[in-house]
């Protein structure tokens, strides 16, 4: 029996966002909140795993009470258990800080059903930084293993897996002891259909959601605004490019101007 | 923590096949101003398997120092032993920047020393400055898809990380006289108690696939249609001698693989010339070509962004534009070609 966490993030989806262009600040309620594309592939891989080995999915998020919302989507996709952490204490959090809440998470998660795997997203769309998943496996003190595309073979009994990291020009193949960290990209599974059984256990499921007050050890300066050794100075918009010219006349013409632009660059063509 | 015990701006360097990354070249060109602002050493940190021999490159490229830790457990990139000998090195010399390239293996290894230290990172930065009296470094980067520039800073905490996208920042003219000191490191570790292990490398990109080094790139997006559609551009790479890229939306939609995927998620290129067709333009796919030589946009709505974004572009239906272009290059291209041989003739 395997267990294996999801870490999962609820997120506004970046690519309707509108931004306030006074302030430089995101209008969050012009995007709707969902699971961080990448996060369900980590789910929906889980949920494989599960499948072909038998085992236990949870997943964890740390986030404000709306993304229980999110919980409930990995649900659908397939995973048994869900954990929440959430408290002001939390809020303003860097990816050092989000690591070291979400390991205090793994910690309490793992002494209840110790874990064999953890697998996250490649990276979420509002930070951008995939720097969470290398810093709780560094936390845990477990090898991680980014940029995971195909997973080969998990091996509780002797304690290894073998995956495929994608490289700039190929990939990897990765032996680890278990328990490890899997970072995925997306091309490492499609996400299935929902089952309908799934959507009614989803409608109906309650996270577990702790505050910081309920995990063990932790020591407050980590957490938050204050544990973050980053700082957000300064926002701008992005600068804006001039344009370019529009090409006139007829398609032949156009064609002929196009034409006569691009062969001046004569040295790449002979 | 006493600042003034943090001296120095590094850069990690990557080398696969005896090769420095490029990106390794540009972030010493970009580290050598901030060293220079800060009258301050800049060193090039080298961790693998018979590497030394590479670090009087990285003299040319204008490191004053280099650190380096040789030794066959390096042999493949693995987060545990490079973190191992890249912590020793911090601890022993204590820099107060280190940059490294925005790559698989930098921004692993990156996140990793930064729990460890801790200390703080910022992610995928284009823009790097320094304050010259505090030497509190200026990290800026697009954030939430690309919709706004932040600037990073961390003020409490040494040294300062930064993963740096490639392509972005500009090597320096390799200058020969340029030498300097090789510091060797060594730090005890044994195979055996290493927790993974690299079995096999498959390099499967053939050289078209790899569009970051391409002079042309002609990519195609959702205004194709279909995949039948997007044959056109294949057909017009062809005749260009370019590669094929595309946006998110037609790698999703399956028409292409990933590796074509020009962006913020796909690839950086800088080709001398790339073609956006059927692309809306969104700030997703610019970041990723706007540093591109000649940009040049067809699109059959006028309002498309893309038009902010390139030199010049043609407004219309690809269907029609695209294969006249075909035609037309099939025609003189070779007549360039043959002028071209003509030449080289007379000069023989
Ligand atoms: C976090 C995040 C990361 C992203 N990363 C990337 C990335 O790396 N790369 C990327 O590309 N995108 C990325 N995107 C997606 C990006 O926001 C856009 O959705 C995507 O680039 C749009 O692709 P497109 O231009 O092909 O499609 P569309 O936006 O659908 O545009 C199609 C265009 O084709 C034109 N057209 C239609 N028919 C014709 C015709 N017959 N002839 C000529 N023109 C025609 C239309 O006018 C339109 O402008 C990302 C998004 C997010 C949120
Ligand atoms: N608040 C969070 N709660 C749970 N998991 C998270 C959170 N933030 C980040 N992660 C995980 O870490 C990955 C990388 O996130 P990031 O470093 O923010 O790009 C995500 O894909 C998630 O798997």
């Amino acid at each position: 029996m395997l267990h294996i966490v999801a870490c999962i993030k609820q997120v506004p989806d970046t690519k309707i966002i509108k931004m306030n262009p006074k302030t430089n600040t995101m209008d969050r309620a012009s995007a709707p909140a969902i699971l961080n594309p990448y996060d369900a592939h980590a789910v929906e891989e889980a949920v494989r795993l599960k499948k072909k080995y038998g085992g236990i999915v949870s997943v964890l998020t740390m986030g404000p009470p709306p993304a229980v919302k999110a919980i409930k989507k990995c649900i659908e996709l397939g995973a048994d258990e869900g954990y929440m952490i959430s408290d002001r204490a939390f809020a303003g959090a860097d990816t050092l800080a989000t690591s070291y809440a979400l390991t205090k998470a793994l910690e309490k998660i793992a002494k209840q059903r110790p874990i064999d795997l953890i697998i996250c997203g490649k990276m979420t769309i509002d930070g951008d930084t995939g720097q969470v998943g290398p810093g709780i496996a560094r936390r845990l003190n477990i090898p991680p293993l980014t940029g995971v595309k195909k997973v080969v073979e998990i091996n509780k009994e002797k304690g290894y897996a073998i995956v495929h990291r994608k490289l700039e020009d190929g990939y990897e193949v990765v032996k680890s002891q278990l328990p490890c960290l899997f970072t995925v990209e997306k091309d490492i599974n499609d996400i299935s259909f929902a089952p309908l059984p799934n959507m009614i256990k989803a409608a109906r499921y309650q996270p577990t959601i702790w505050t910081a007050d309920d995990l063990e050890d932790v020591d407050r300066k980590q957490l938050g605004l204050k544990g973050s050794p980053t700082i957000v100075s300064k926002v701008w918009a992005p600068p804006k490019p001039e344009g370019g010219k529009i090409l006139s006349g007829t398609k032949e013409q156009q064609v002929n101007e196009l034409l006569s632009i691009v062969l001046e660059k004569k040295e790449l063509f002979v | 923590m006493n600042f003034d015990d943090y001296r120095g701006i590094w850069i990690y360097v990557e080398v696969k096949d005896g090769q420095i990354a490029p990106v390794s070249l540009e972030l010493l060109g970009a580290g050598r101003v901030l060293a220079d602002k800060r009258k301050t050493e800049l060193a090039g940190v080298l961790i693998g398997s018979g590497v030394k021999t590479v670090a009087p490159m990285l003299f040319q490229y204008g490191a004053d120092v280099v650190y380096v830790y040789d030794d066959p457990i390096f042999e493949h990139y693995r987060t545990e032993p490079y973190m191992r000998a890249l912590l020793d090195c911090c601890h022993k010399h204590k820099p107060e920047v280190i940059l490294y390239g925005a790559t698989p293996s930098g921004k692993d290894l990156a996140s990793a020393i930064a729990t460890d230290l801790p200390t703080g990172l910022t992610a995928d930065t284009t823009i790097l400055d320094i304050e010259e009296d505090t030497g509190l470094l200026l990290a800026s980067r697009p954030a939430f898809g690309g919709n706004i520039m932040a600037t990073i800073l961390c003020k409490k905490y040494r040294p300062q990380m930064a993963t740096v996208r490639p392509k972005v920042m500009k090597a320096l003219p390799p200058d020969p006289s340029r030498t300097g000191r090789v510091i060797e490191e060594h730090i005890e570790l044994h195979e055996e108690e290493m927790r993974t292990k690299v079995l096999e490398i498959v390099r499967e990109t053939t050289k078209k696939a790899r569009i970051d080094e391409a002079d042309i790139v002609v990519a195609g997006g959702k205004g194709m249609g279909s995949k039948e559609g997007f044959q056109l551009i294949h057909q017009l790479a062809e005749v260009l001698g370019g590669a094929v890229g595309a946006s998110r939306d037609v790698v999703e939609v399956g028409w292409i693989d990933h590796h074509h995927q020009v962006g913020q998620t796909g690839v950086t290129v800088t080709p001398k010339i790339y073609f956006a067709i059927g692309i809306s333009g969104a700030i997703q796919h610019v970041v990723g070509m706007q540093n591109s030589e000649l940009i040049i946009a067809i699109n059959k709505d006028p309002n498309a962004p893309i038009f902010q974004s390139c030199h010049y572009g043609i407004v219309g239906d690809a269907f029609e534009i695209v294969p006249l272009l075909i035609e037309r290059f099939k025609e003189e291209i070779p007549k360039l070609k043959g002028a071209h041989a003509k030449e080289e003739i007379r000069h023989a």
